[in-house]
């Protein structure tokens, strides 16, 4: 039997007796980072890097919960457990299991490109691979950080002269503070929508410097209009933007490589900057493990496991799993809520 | 190109209508002040008002770019496209970045290299496509593949490109928009002198000087949706409103300039030749007149009737085989003839009487009409002409009434036309209530159905599952063994929202996915509306809607509430349109 199968919980590994990111309550979970549909509430007991801790605290309350550093090894009957940076946000892992000379590597998320904020993805042998598959089809291939940065900057900037806030939408957790810990701050003041400071006050806790962020409420109204204000998807056009007045309105994700994933928001511009891997990504990071066996997880899981086969002919099969693009699908499960 | 991609760009990240413009105002002033850029402002134009050259690449070509150029498989280049929904964009993101050549005007690009492309051999025609690519700078490929395909799709309407080119000409928008008709045709190859021309300060006497018959820009109406309590307190009196049938036929502008005569569909398209039936009547009007009306297929009756009589006017489904047709049989001549039903007369004597108002141009229309026809009868000649006659009634509500026995006559409701009101250009939104074309329609025919396949869209709608398959039950409850038959698609109807909401129910009740199709498990319904409904051998259902729209998303329904086919069949026409007009205004109307 497989060292980890699917199941309709989450990948398990019956050796370990663990779950790896399940989506139902499990005995035990492990976690390999934050984001809400990698880390579900209900389990008895999460296992993840030391960094993932606060977050998963913050979202869930009083949990229990096991920490590893990088690189550290746990054993649990006799499967040894480890996580290894995986470059997607702060704490977040590969977990790599080896049990009788056999090891499997399990992605969750990743990127190769150093952010500058979360560990640098560590490429790790492995006879078995799990990937994440967001972006398996090679119309993603990012710009470097630094060029999309600068296309930010100069988007403020101008807004900034002309008098008018810039709103910029990303995922709270992590999108955000790779912009904060980057970008020039010295355009004009920043500020942030409450989910998104939330995290900020865990980066600042796990040494990340990021730049000041008051509350929208102590900026003088004059200074609002020259600022750049991140918040998440679900905060587009809601109440809570209006008190911005006139702005200039714009999504960071890979999505936005798609004219219209941008065009039909309504946005004005759409900056592609993702913390997943792009098209050639994936493909290098898939061919370093040297895995003979590969299980693509979501997103694009089937062209890309199909590519694999056929163009690399490696075993390479659908996971099927609950994790979701998390960027589209959180905010279209958000407004389906808000609109029951 | 670097200008054209350049505009493509600041066209495609502006949200408003406002910047679109001003980006539109800036390249068009920049020609109008560098005589050499021009040419290529000539293209910018064409390509902005929606002209497509006939096919310079066929789609085949593009798509062996894709695969060789890319050099993945056709499979993931087709899972590409579906993702993306627009094959320009999957080409510019899929090919490699080449080395960037040097830069050569969009001018030089359609004349010396795409325009002769056709002529050449297949694998020459690749050959070059495939050089050029890789000479493009990445940022230009976009808008490069994009005037291949020559669907833009930014955004931009063609009153928006009328509005930008009249302000940098200082010039009436009224009078741009009649100076770009007929420039964004498929087989034209503007030039400089072409802009010029758009540009150029108003000419004395440029209307009749604007020969080849070129027709008006097309008035159009607002849909009037509120109800009829509220028509008095917004319209005032019915009075005030010249009341008309609204037609099921094809809107045309009859043009007589001289010894020519053009018929112009309201896409601007010249249909002259399919309708021979209206020579006559071409002829016996006086030169420079231009009549705008609906196209019909009407049988006349015979013996003498009043110039506003309808009688013998045939349903939709006539002149539908007539559509499309570039060669008339005389047998379909004679049993399918067509009539220009008139409703309002833009020019006379050769001047643009648009200015008139309403009743003005329509009393003029009428005494016009009459005059043709009874130098016609003189001659022992039926000309087939009609004047739309008009409706009256003391209310709204009296009208209100008359409204919903349209479809009895096949006709799709009433258009209300303010008395004092000019000709205007294009389709106004918002603007002065007592200066426009109401059309009121008819409200749709509607059933509730279940969404049972999905399919992703295109453009603004790319990569969203937005095109829809409905389906009825074949039974009613009591049927175990009923299923649901599919009987029409709809893409419209929804807003962003709503649609962004059923793309995440549909990824998540997906059964199967063939290509880009996905089938779901029927959990939501849907009030379709529709505004024709006809028997069709064609279809499972055994009927063919027309017009299917989304009216409402009804999450209050279970899908085991949702119509059968036997409802839809109880909308069927109990017999075939009546040709004579039952309780009617028709006669004495005017």
């Amino acid at each position: 039997m497989d060292l980890i199968v699917p199941t309709d919980r989450g990948l398990y590994c019956a050796a370990g007796d663990f779950y790896i990111d399940p989506w139902r309550p499990v005995p035990r979970a492990l976690i390999t980072h934050a984001h809400g549909d990698h880390a579900r509430f209900g389990s008895d007991l999460y296992v993840c890097h030391e960094t993932s801790a606060p977050i998963l605290k913050k979202r869930f309350g009083d949990v229990r919960i096991e920490t590893a550093a990088y690189g550290e090894i746990l054993n649990r009957n006799g499967v040894e457990i480890s996580f290894h940076p995986a470059g997607h946000i702060l704490g977040s892992a590969q977990i790599r299991i080896a049990y009788r000379g056999e090891v499997w590597v399990a992605s969750g998320d990743y990127k190769l490109e150093r952010d500058g904020v979360s560990a640098p993805f560590e490429p790790l042998r492995a006879h078995a691979f799990i990937t994440e598959s967001t972006f398996g089809l090679p119309i993603y291939r990012w710009r470097p950080q630094a060029e999309t940065l600068a296309a930010i900057e100069a988007w403020w900037r101008g807004n900034a002269a002309a008098g008018r806030a810039s709103l910029l939408f990303g995922y709270a957790l992590g999108k955000a503070q790779r912009v904060l810990a980057s970008i020039d701050a010295g355009i004009g003041p920043i500020v942030c929508h409450g989910a998104v400071e939330a995290m900020n006050v865990i980066y600042r806790e796990a040494g990340v410097a990021l730049p000041p962020t008051p509350r929208a409420d102590a900026v003088d109204k004059a200074e609002l209009r020259r600022a750049l204000v991140l918040a998440p998807p679900a905060a587009y056009a809601s109440p809570w933007a209006k008190r911005f007045g006139e702005y200039s309105d714009a999504l960071a994700s890979g999505f936005m490589q798609v004219r219209g994933n941008r065009r039909r928001r309504g946005l004005d511009r759409g900056f592609v900057l993702s913390d997943h891997a792009d098209w050639p990504g994936l493909i290098s990071a898939i061919e370093a493990t040297g895995a003979t066996r590969v299980f693509a997880t979501h997103g694009a899981a089937a062209p890309l496991a199909r590519f694999l086969r056929e163009q690399k002919s490696l075993d390479a099969r659908v996971y099927a799993t609950a994790y979701g693009e998390e960027e589209e699908t959180t905010e279209a499960a958000a407004q389906a809520e808000a609109a029951q | 190109m670097k200008a054209f991609a350049d505009l493509y760009r600041r066209l495609d990240s502006a949200t408003s209508t406002r910047a679109k413009q001003a980006a539109m105002a800036e390249a068009f002033a920049g020609a109008r002040d560098d005589p050499g850029t021009r040419g290529s402002a000539a293209w910018m134009v064409y390509f902005l008002a929606g002209g497509k050259p006939r096919q310079i690449v066929p789609t085949r070509l593009m798509w062996r770019l894709a695969v060789e150029a890319s050099g993945y498989p056709e499979w993931l280049c087709e899972e590409c496209y579906h993702s993306v929904g627009d094959l320009a964009e999957t080409l510019a993101l899929l090919l490699p970045e080449g080395v960037a050549g040097e830069e050569i005007s969009l001018e030089a690009w359609m004349r010396q290299r795409l325009l002769p492309l056709p002529a050449l051999e297949e694998d020459e025609r690749y050959a070059r496509l495939e050089r050029w690519v890789d000479e493009l700078p990445a940022d230009q490929r976009l808008a490069f593949f994009k005037l291949i395909t020559g669907e833009l799709r930014v955004g931009v309407s063609r009153l928006q490109v009328v509005k930008a080119l009249a302000e940098v000409a200082g010039i009436e928008e009224s009078r741009m928009a009649q100076r770009i008709i007929g420039y964004a045709q498929a087989r034209r190859t503007p030039s400089a002198e072409d802009f010029e021309a758009l540009i150029a300060e108003v000419a004395h006497g440029e209307a009749a000087a604007l020969d080849a018959g070129r027709p008006y820009p097309f008035y159009l109406a607002q849909s009037w949706q509120r109800p009829v309590v509220e028509m008095a307190e917004t319209l005032g009196l019915p009075s005030d409103w010249v009341i008309e049938w609204k037609f099921d036929g094809i809107r045309a502008q009859l043009v007589r300039r001289g010894d020519n005569w053009r018929l112009w569909s309201r896409g601007e398209e010249l249909i002259s030749d399919a309708y021979p039936d209206l020579e006559p009547l071409a002829r016996a009007l006086p030169p420079d007149t231009t009549l705008d009306g609906e196209l019909v297929v009407m049988h006349p009756p015979p013996g003498a009737r009043p110039a506003d009589s309808l009688d013998g006017l045939a349903p939709f489904a006539s002149l539908q085989q007539r559509l499309g047709r570039k060669v008339v049989s005389a047998k379909t001549l004679k049993e399918l003839p067509v009539a220009f039903i008139v409703y309002d007369l833009v020019e006379l004597d050769g001047q643009d009487i648009r200015g008139e108002p309403q009743h003005g141009r329509r009393a003029s229309l009428a005494r016009l009409a009459e005059e043709v026809l009874a130098q016609a009868q003189a001659r022992g000649e039926r000309l087939p002409l009609r004047i739309s006659p008009t409706v009256t009634a003391p209310d709204w509500e009296a009208l209100d009434a008359i409204r919903v026995g349209a479809r009895a006559l096949g006709r799709e409701g009433l258009m209300l036309k303010a008395r004092g009101g000019a000709y205007g250009v294009g389709r106004r939104k918002g603007g002065d209530r007592t200066n426009v074309w109401w059309k009121w329609k008819l409200d749709p025919m509607s059933v509730d159905a279940v969404l049972i396949y999905a399919q992703r869209g295109h453009g603004r709608r790319s990569g969203v599952y937005s095109d829809y398959t409905f389906a009825v039950w074949s039974a009613g409850e009591e049927v175990p063994s009923r299923e649901l038959i599919p009987f029409a698609k709809a893409y419209s109807g929804v807003s962003d929202a709503e649609m962004r909401e059923m793309d995440f129910i549909i990824r998540r009740t997906t059964v199967e996915t063939f290509g880009p199709v996905r089938s779901v498990q029927p959990t939501q319904v849907i009030e379709l509306g529709f505004e024709g409904i006809q028997p069709s051998n064609r279809h499972r259902s055994g009927v063919a809607v027309r017009f299917p729209r989304m009216l409402r998303w009804r999450r209050d329904k279970p899908v085991s509430e949702a119509d059968t086919l036997e409802s839809l069949r109880q909308l069927l026409p109990a017999k075939p349109v009546e040709r004579r007009a039952g309780r009617s205004s028709d006669e004495g109307a005017n």
